[in-house]
């Protein structure tokens, strides 16, 4: 119960916050596993052909540079909010490569949030999210909802 | 896309790319890694929640339609050098819109993804290259919607 309490609510997602969270650092090996099972492009799993290409060096899935946000998120705040899940993701742009070596930290703004009209125990969240390095170059932006239980319903 | 320039894609043509069984053991690797949230990892927290069973991330569904679509265009491309033709560089994507779980996808659902083309135009800032854009949906073995977005991809143009 008292853990129930403690989880972050609907309510704890004021419109117009912005905070910064989280380090995850990109092995190359990491990049290579995960292309090979979902992505094996040559731009994810071979060096070489990488450098030949329009990415100028490896670099990893957009869709691995997806999962590492939500594994970002999970950790900065989404794995103690009393989560619902997701409907899906506005957008995303995959602005510059991941490379290995890079550090990865994310920032979050919420840009908007209601109580669902169809469900009132279900608050819904629009985030934009800012993966950046460790010099600050955004590497990927992505506009997505949370879904978020209400903790006070009237 | 299927190992074709940007000049000889046909536009609103649809293409079955395939399909990707999700098993227990891979649904939890993934959510292990990248999306350790109680009703992608553990069974009685899943029941709790709203989806009422273990289900997939939704990145898990997503990364699944990249592999049938590399796989798909990867088939073509084998077809079209065994003829003899030349093939394109492969190209990036710069990101995509409307991504939706439409449904949870549960342990042993089979998703088949396809794909359709929308529009495509060359890119003045990268000649030699166009921007192709598409719609995507994977459907469960019920035939229900799971998951849609538009996504864009670089596509080399025929040297001329």
């Amino acid at each position: 119960m008292g853990e129930a309490a403690s989880l972050l609510h609907f309510e704890d997602f004021p419109v117009g916050e912005v905070i910064t969270y989280g380090r995850y650092q990109v092995a190359a090996e990491e990049i290579v596993d995960f292309a090979r099972e979902y992505d094996p492009q040559p731009f994810h799993v071979d060096e070489a052909a990488a450098r030949a290409s329009l990415l100028g060096g490896l670099c990893a899935s957009g869709w691995h540079v997806c999962a590492i946000i939500m594994r970002l998120m999970v950790e900065g705040y989404y794995g103690r909010t009393a989560s619902m899940g997701s409907t899906g993701i506005d957008e995303v742009k995959w602005l510059k490569p991941v490379r290995p070596g890079d550090v990865l930290s994310c920032r979050r703004t919420t840009l908007e949030a209601r109580v669902s009209a169809k469900r009132p125990e279900m608050g819904i969240v629009k985030m934009h999210f800012d993966l950046f390095d460790a010099q600050g170059d955004v590497k990927a932006e992505m506009i997505g909802i949370n879904l978020v239980r209400v903790r006070n319903r009237q | 896309m299927k190992g074709l320039f940007l000049d000889e894609i046909e536009l609103d043509r649809e293409e079955t790319l395939g399909s990707h069984h999700f098993t227990r053991q891979a649904m939890l690797r993934f959510a292990q890694a990248y999306d350790p949230q109680p009703f992608h990892l553990d069974d009685e927290a899943a029941r709790q929640s709203h989806f009422g069973a273990l289900c997939a991330s939704g990145w898990h569904t997503a990364a699944a339609w990249m592999k049938c679509y590399t796989a798909f265009n990867e088939r073509h491309r084998i077809e079209r050098a065994s003829r003899g033709e030349s093939l394109p560089d492969i190209g990036p994507s710069p990101g995509f819109q409307n991504l939706k779980w439409l449904k949870p996808v549960y342990v042993g659902d089979t998703i088949t993804y396809a794909c359709r083309t929308k529009d495509k135009r060359p890119l003045r800032t990268k000649p030699g290259w166009g921007l192709l854009q598409f719609s995507t949906l994977g459907r469960n073995q019920k035939e229900d919607p799971v998951f849609s977005f538009d996504g864009k991809v670089l596509v080399q143009m025929r040297r001329r």
